[in-house]
């Protein structure tokens, strides 16, 4: 099922022809020439852009517009882009970024 | 002679590009977003006359016409910082560094977040971020999806998300606390939703909210709120439930909701469960002002405008030497008084700039503001004309300190 709004009663159609390939995680998905990362993501489903650094909670997009910075993701291997500002490109390679170890948590056993 | 700055090519931005192009000027507009248009790309509603305001259209002229006139307009470029060097403003981009001697802000605004348990699941996003995936990039944020927050901005794009097949189970409160404060107040919200009626097709609410005029029936209005809401657009609207929790194991899966007293107060063991695979977090819109912070703008909290505001005059000056504002950096508008603003800014920057007399012109400009403002089909906030005024006193206060120290 595509979650593409391809007819629109104002809008009209949706060119969806220029189609590319880039992955994600390792996964191959496919997307229009120049939409967005989150939305290329989202179009095939995929919501979880991430895992927090520190709780390693899964996140997804917020503002879709730049300014929360919670869709940050590494694209060819630049960390911290934003999937809301970035148009994909063909063969673009995007990975989550993953819980890091940080060394302001308290590591004593009994806070594991 | 450097060429003028602008930082965002949302209607103001580029409404002073053209306005300063045509009069002779260089232009450069840097944007970080990968379309020229800002927040009015997303934009689109039925206007009085039968005419749809399609924001994408809107965008693409002003774009062309701009790229026409022979302004350079460069998206996907953030700037991260900014500072006053000797004579000149000196703009910080991850690429590039720029000078100019006159630089525009009209960065637009933001959506300040509702806290609410379980809003950083995938899933969950800001109203506009609905917006913009749904009629930008024509993607479904979700198939059903739950709004919390009434305002004028959630209910416009309820009905766009409805316009493009996607279902909104209802429009709805954040359970009130300490942060979510009046957006979690039914009796606020109706206060504050009086004023848009004027957009609701539906006879009952037009003729419900005259009556609503009085106190006493708002209070009553309220109290037998219909506990299922109110529908418009078919969607309903509860003014008498609140969202307390959204739900699900690592993305959305619904939301808790609960009825709550005329106060605000959850009302126990009414708590029922809403299956959403979205949910839209409308906590309304303040101005982005970061940029004009740094410059070292003062700046002035006037609710009516919607946040912080940085201290700017009618020609759209700020108080700093140089430094022009336009658009929702300087109060929370549509996007034709955004434009209007545009227009009064450019031209204040070609008559400081020495290039040509624009005093009549700004004052034409000026007037267009106000024109725009009386004319404006949708309005953030009823007393947004009382805003401004407040703003214009401070900037007298301000002129006359200055007039102090320099006495001195």
């Amino acid at each position: 099922m595509t979650k593409r709004i391809i007819d629109h009663p104002i809008l009209g159609k949706l060119d969806d022809t220029d189609i590319i390939s880039f992955t994600f995680n390792n996964k191959e998905y496919r997307g229009l020439k120049n939409e967005s990362l989150a939305a290329a993501l989202l179009a095939n489903g995929v919501r979880t852009l991430r895992s927090h650094e520190e709780s390693g909670a899964p996140r997804g997009i917020y503002c879709n517009i730049g300014h929360c910075f919670e869709c940050r993701v590494t694209v060819d291997g630049q960390q911290g882009v934003r999937a809301c500002l970035t148009p994909i490109k063909e063969n673009m390679v995007v990975t989550s970024n993953e819980k890091l170890l940080t060394t302001v948590r308290d590591w004593r056993p009994e806070n594991e | 002679m450097s060429k003028v700055i602008i930082i965002g090519a949302g209607p103001a931005g580029l409404s002073a590009a053209i306005t300063i192009a045509e009069n002779g000027l260089e232009v450069l507009v840097l944007d970080e977003y990968m379309i020229a248009g800002g927040r009015l790309l997303g934009q689109l509603y039925e206007e009085p006359n039968g005419n749809w305001w399609n924001g994408i259209k809107e965008s693409k002229q002003l774009y062309e016409k701009a790229l026409d006139l022979g302004v350079k307009i460069q998206l996907h470029t953030a700037v991260s910082n900014l500072e006053k060097i000797d004579s000149s403003w000196v703009i910080y981009t991850a690429t590039e560094t720029y000078y100019t001697s006159h630089l525009l802000l009209a960065t637009g605004a933001t959506e300040a977040p509702l806290p609410i348990p379980g809003w950083t699941l995938p899933g969950v996003m800001s109203v506009g971020a609905a917006q913009v995936m749904t009629n930008v990039h024509r993607v479904k944020p979700g198939n059903r999806g739950v709004i919390i927050g009434v305002n004028v901005l959630s209910s416009a794009i309820a009905m766009e998300l409805q316009l493009a097949g996607v279902q909104v189970a209802c429009i709805t409160l954040p359970k009130m606390s300490l942060v979510t404060k009046e957006s979690g107040n039914p009796m606020n919200v109706m206060n504050s939703l009086l004023h848009v009626s004027h957009m609701a097709p539906s006879a009952f609410v037009k003729f419900g909210s005259k009556l609503m005029k009085i106190e006493f029936m708002k209070k009553m209005g309220i109290t037998f709120f219909p506990k299922n809401g109110v529908k418009m657009w078919d969607i309903p609207i509860m003014l008498r439930k609140a969202v307390i929790e959204i739900y699900g194991d690592n993305e959305v899966e619904g939301v808790t909701m609960a009825t709550i007293s005329p106060t605000g107060e959850v009302i126990p063991g009414t708590e029922e469960k809403v299956q959403a695979d979205f949910v839209c977090i409308a906590g309304g819109l303040y101005p982005l002002a970061e940029l004009a912070a740094v410059a070292g703008c003062p700046f002035y909290h006037i609710e009516e405008l919607g946040g912080y505001v940085p201290l700017h005059n009618e020609r759209m000056e700020t108080a700093l030497e140089g430094l022009y504002v336009a658009g929702n950096i300087t109060g929370i508008e549509g996007a034709k008084v955004a434009a209007s603003q545009g227009v009064a800014a450019g031209l204040s920057i070609v008559h400081n700039n020495g290039t040509s007399n624009q005093e009549q012109n700004i004052k034409k400009a000026i007037q267009d503001i106000e024109h725009t403002r009386d004319n404006a089909f949708i309005q953030f906030h009823p007393a947004v004309k009382e805003g401004k005024q407040k703003l214009q006193h401070y900037w007298e206060e301000h002129l006359n300190t200055v007039k102090d120290m320099v006495g001195n």
